[in-house]
This record gives C-alpha cells, sequence and structure tokens, in this order.
C-alpha cells in the first residue's frame, strides 16, 4: 500500500443505488476515495451520509431487507459483486461509532480484542499493540496504570479514544468515523480532532459530521449529501468557498437543516 | 357560575381534589404492600416456629436430621429421622437439570437473538408460552405414561429415577431459562454487535466473546431462577421419581425429594406428631433454600454489566 501515491484511488463508488425494503436511500452515488485523504461528508439527518459511509466496509449487511445495485470498488475489487473476504475487508477497513462502544471488559481486553480474534496469542506483542495503539489516540498516560480496570468507567471522550485505539489494532489502511465528536464536549471533541490532524499521516480517513467548522478543519475533500442524492464532492477549501451548487451553499451557509 | 369563583379558591379547590385522589391511590397501594409484607413475614414465622419444632421440641439432633440417611419415622421401637436421602435428591435433580435446560435455553436464546432474529422469535416463542401453560400435573402425566417405559426399556433400571425426574424438570424449566436468557440478549446494544463486527469478527465470535460475556450475569440469573422452579416442584417430580427413602447410587436409581415427601406424607400423619413435625422442618429448608437463591440472584444482578 505504501507504493500507491496519493492519487490513487483506494474506493471508487460507481453507480451505488441502495434500497431499505422499497425506500430508496441512496441515488446513483458516484464517489472516488483517494489515498491518505480525509473525506468529510456532510448534509443534514436523513439524508444518507450513515447508510453510505457503512456500505464501505458492508456494515450495512447487518440490517436485514438492504438491496444494492452498481460498484463499491475497494482496491480495484468490486466488494459487491465478487465474493468478498468480509473479515479481510474489516480488518482493512476499520470503523468508529458515533457514541463510544466499548466492550464491557477490561481497557486491556477492549484494545486486545481485534488481535486476538485474528488469531494473535502471544502476550509480549499484544502488550506492544496496544501500547502503541493508545499512545497513537493519546490514551497511554491516562490509562496505562490501570489497564484492567473496565472500560466503561471511562468517560465518553476517553471512550471514543479507546474504541480509535481499538479500531487501529487491526493495522487498516482507511478509517470510517461516523459522527465522532457528536456525543462529546468541546473539550473532548478538540482532543479528538488534533487525534484526526495525526493520523491522516498514516491513514485514509472518511468522516460523517454535522459540524461544518469540523469538517473544514480537518478534511482534504469534502462531500455533500441531500436526500440520498451525493450533490457535490470537491476540494474542502473550493467547496466552502466557492460551492457549485446552490444547494451546498444554502446548506454551509445555514439556510437549512 | 364559574367564572365569578376567584383563581385563587379555583387552584386551590382543584388542588384539593387532586390531593383525595392522590391520598386514596397511596393508600391503595401502601396496602397491597403491606398485606404482602405480612403474609410474607407470617409464613416465615409460622414455617420457622413449625419447623424449629422438630428439634426444640422432639428433641432430634439438626445434624442427624440433614445428614443421616437413615429414614424410618415409623419405626416403633427406633425411630429414625435421617432427611439427607431427599435432600441429595432435591439438589441432584436441581443441578441436573438445570445442567440439561442451561445450554438448551440459552442456545435457543442465541438462536432466537442472534441467528434467526426474524422467524426464530416466532416460532420457539409460541412453543416456549405453551410450555409455560402446561401444568404440572400434565408434564407429570406424561413422564409417566411416555418417559417412564421409556427409561425402563431403553437405559434400566425401574423407569421411575432421577434421570427420568431430571428430564421432567428440565422441559419445565426449560421456558423460565429460556425466555429470561432471550431478554437479556435482546437487551443488549446494538453497538456491541457493531463494534465487534466491524473489527472483523464473525457472528459466531461475535456472540462468544462479546455477546454472552456481556449478558453473563443475566443469563446465570435465568439459569437460577430455573434451578429455584426446579427445587420447588412437586407434583411432576412425585410422579416419576419412585419417591424411595434410600439414597440413590445411580441416576437411574429411584430417589425422593423434599417436596415430594411433604406432599406425599402431610395427609396421612397427625398434626402436632414428630413425623409431621419433620414435614415442616423440610418446608423450611425448602424456604432457605428459596432465600438463597434469592440472595444469588440479587448478587448477579448487582454485577450486571450493561
Ligand atoms: N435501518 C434502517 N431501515 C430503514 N430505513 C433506514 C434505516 N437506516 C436509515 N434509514 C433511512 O435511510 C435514510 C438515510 O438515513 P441515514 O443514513 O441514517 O442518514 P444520516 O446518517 O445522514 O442522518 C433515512 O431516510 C432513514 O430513514
Ligand atoms: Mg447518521
Amino acid at each position: 500500500m505504501s507504493t500507491l501515491t496519493t492519487t490513487e484511488r483506494v474506493f471508487d463508488v460507481k453507480d451505488l443505488n441502495l434500497w431499505y425494503g422499497d425506500n430508496l436511500a441512496l441515488k446513483s452515488i458516484n464517489f472516488p476515495i483517494h489515498y491518505n485523504e480525509v473525506t468529510a461528508i456532510i448534509g443534514p439527518s436523513g439524508c444518507g451520509k450513515s447508510t453510505f459511509i457503512k456500505t464501505l466496509n458492508l456494515m450495512i449487511n447487518m440490517i436485514p431487507g438492504v438491496k444494492m445495485s452498481g460498484e463499491i470498488n475497494y482496491r480495484g475489487k468490486n466488494i459487491l459483486s465478487d465474493k468478498v473476504d468480509l473479515v479481510e475487508l474489516r480488518k482493512n477497513v476499520g470503523m468508529v461509532f458515533q457514541k463510544g462502544n466499548p466492550f464491557p471488559q477490561s481497557i486491556y481486553d477492549n484494545v486486545a480484542y481485534g488481535p486476538r480474534i485474528h488469531g494473535l496469542k502471544k502476550k509480549q506483542e499484544l502488550d506492544e499493540i496496544i501500547e502503541k495503539s493508545l499512545i497513537d489516540v493519546a490514551l497511554w498516560d491516562e490509562v496505562k496504570d490501570r489497564l484492567n480496570a473496565p472500560a466503561m468507567g471511562l468517560s465518553g471522550g476517553q471512550q471514543q479514544r479507546l474504541c480509535i485505539a481499538r479500531a487501529l489494532t487491526t493495522k487498516p489502511e482507511v478509517l470510517l468515523m461516523d459522527e465522532p465528536t457528536s456525543a462529546l464536549d468541546p473539550i473532548s471533541t478538540s482532543k479528538i480532532e488534533e487525534l484526526i490532524f495525526e493520523l491522516k499521516e498514516k491513514y485514509t480517513i472518511v468522516i460523517v459530521t454535522h459540524n461544518m467548522q469540523q469538517a473544514s478543519r480537518v478534511s482534504d475533500k469534502t462531500a455533500f449529501f441531500l436526500m440520498g442524492e451525493l450533490i457535490e464532492l470537491d476540494d474542502t477549501t473550493k467547496v466552502f468557498s466557492q460551492p457549485y451548487d446552490q444547494r451546498t451553499e444554502d446548506y454551509i451557509s445555514g439556510r437549512f437543516g | 357560575m364559574e367564572k365569578s369563583v376567584p383563581a385563587k379558591e379555583r387552584l386551590i379547590k382543584s388542588k384539593n381534589s387532586r390531593m383525595n385522589g392522590e391520598a386514596r391511590g397511596r393508600m391503595l397501594v401502601t396496602a397491597s404492600a403491606l398485606i404482602m409484607i405480612f403474609a410474607t413475614v407470617a409464613i416465615t414465622i409460622f414455617l420457622g416456629s413449625k419447623g424449629l419444632q422438630t428439634f426444640t421440641k422432639n428433641g432430634i439432633s439438626p445434624i442427624e436430621f440433614i445428614t443421616s440417611t437413615k429414614w424410618d419415622p415409623t419405626n416403633a421401637e427406633s425411630p429414625l429421622y435421617g432427611a439427607f436421602p431427599f435432600i441429595f435428591g432435591s439438589f441432584a435433580v436441581t443441578f441436573l437439570s438445570a445442567l440439561v435446560a442451561a445450554p438448551l435455553g440459552i442456545g435457543g436464546a442465541i438462536f432466537m437473538t442472534e441467528i434467526a432474529p426474524s422467524w426464530g422469535r416466532k416460532v420457539l416463542q409460541p412453543v416456549i408460552e405453551l410450555l409455560v401453560g402446561i401444568p404440572s400435573v400434565v408434564y407429570g402425566f406424561i413422564g409417566l405414561s411416555v418417559l417412564v417405559p421409556f427409561i425402563r426399556e431403553n437405559v434400566g433400571g425401574l423407569g421411575f429415577s432421577l434421570l427420568t425426574g431430571t428430564i421432567v424438570l428440565s422441559i419445565m424449566i426449560l421456558p423460565t431459562v429460556t425466555s429470561i436468557a432471550t431478554d437479556a440478549m435482546a437487551s443488549l446494544p446494538t453497538a456491541l454487535r457493531e463494534g465487534s463486527l466491524a473489527l472483523g469478527a464473525t457472528r459466531w465470535q461475535t456472540i462468544r466473546k462479546v455477546l454472552i460475556p456481556a449478558a453473563s450475569p443475566t443469563l446465570l440469573t435465568a439459569v437460577v431462577l430455573g434451578m429455584a422452579r426446579a427445587f420447588g416442584e412437586a407434583l411432576a417430580v412425585q410422579m416419576v421419581i419412585g419417591n424411595v427413602r434410600t439414597l440413590p447410587s445411580s441416576i437411574i436409581d429411584a430417589s425422593a425429594t423434599l417436596t415430594t415427601i411433604i406432599t406425599l406424607n402431610m395427609g396421612h400423619t397427625t398434626y402436632g406428631s414428630i413425623e409431621n413435625n419433620t414435614l415442616w422442618s423440610m418446608g423450611l429448608l425448602l424456604l432457605i433454600m428459596s432465600f438463597a437463591f434469592i440472595l444469588v440472584i440479587r448478587y448477579l444482578s448487582a454485577r450486571r454489566k450493561i
């Protein structure tokens, strides 16, 4: 993966339609995602942001009655038609959810979960991975003396950083984040944003956000969704300074949503 | 007319009438609570005083009562009051039936919530409700007419046995275990499943490594409630277990439990006699055990993780 240049596409979504039963929730989406870029997805609630991001690691398959057409090419392979190895896909495309969702286990076991299910048993290697991931999310100093304490005892912001650490343990190349700070206070939010700045050196990031400032602060590209359609996808500076579509401008300037 | 009443008075009046309704409701629910507490305390005191008479009035050693294996209360020369075989029988059928019902019930719960949530519940839920609705005597009757001959012919012994009692009880407590376990699994947040699957875990890994541990205190509660039911069941067990006074030496031997001995003998012993008092002592043991089950359940619910 390191041999690829930034212009190459890690994801290339083509003409994607998605139905919940009879309800068309994504309409003919064409969406390239480039290596080592941060792509922000904005739009009013119910426009399909979560739905879209969940197609990229096929978490959408958890929901019964979902049908899709079109292509989602990941590293040149259509994960909708070819027989995909879901385990491999999700190891490579990690996900962080709206609300921190640690397992009701110790801090250590939470972070060790991914490596363990993928077959790693050696205590020493696990210890190293756990320390490294917790350092990466700037949580190590806060928890290193209580790794065996329950993860549910951490604050909301700490829980979210723990979940990011947990997602990093499988060494993904893409990180999907669905409104990762919407349940957090401003201080925890800015910590997570700082973290995203650091992570963008090493990871391709797709982040859904309700917060326009957040999108303009952290992202290289911004995509605007409206009622299941991708209205605009361009450089973040361009989208926020001179959007191509009137509806994007209306949304950004707070005229609706 | 109404309008001429000053606002202040109207307010006070309406407040008063509301307070009346409030007070009446309060009295009603307080009375219900008091009656419940009174009934429980009364039963406990009655059973306690009756049950202890065996030891205080009749001078039987409590140690002998609990540990001796010789039960012969009608022996005119030297009556013996060792209830250990029945205590053992009660614990044996309880633990054995829990051993059968726990994996089946929890397995069924996982099937309904995780494997086939759409149709699994539709099929199994009515089955469970049906199992709950069947009266004990019918379970006993079916056990007696089908299971007893089946065990006699295919496994050995008389057919009346610990094993037969265990099977009947397992089926009887299965709905309790399954429905509580199902609630436990269904109430786990979807975020847990998502968190695990998003890391590349398979569904089975998610069930085994995240969901079952997260639900474990409630799953154990389900099993303990099943055990409490098994421990207290009398009628169906009595019809299939054989009701002998001796300690069983294998699972196909006939046996007896505290409850079956009480139901069998309470009719033909005279109130106040030693034998009748020993039955009360067994009742007291049952009550103590049900308190113990409650303590275990309270301990487990304090350890709930989600
Ligand atoms: N599990 C679901 N079943 C049926 N419809 C859904 C489901 N999840 C989302 N939808 C519908 O799809 C549309 C997009 O939802 P979503 O992707 O959650 O929007 P957003 O994340 O932008 O707020 C909405 O109209 C919503 O009602
Ligand atoms: Mg959403």
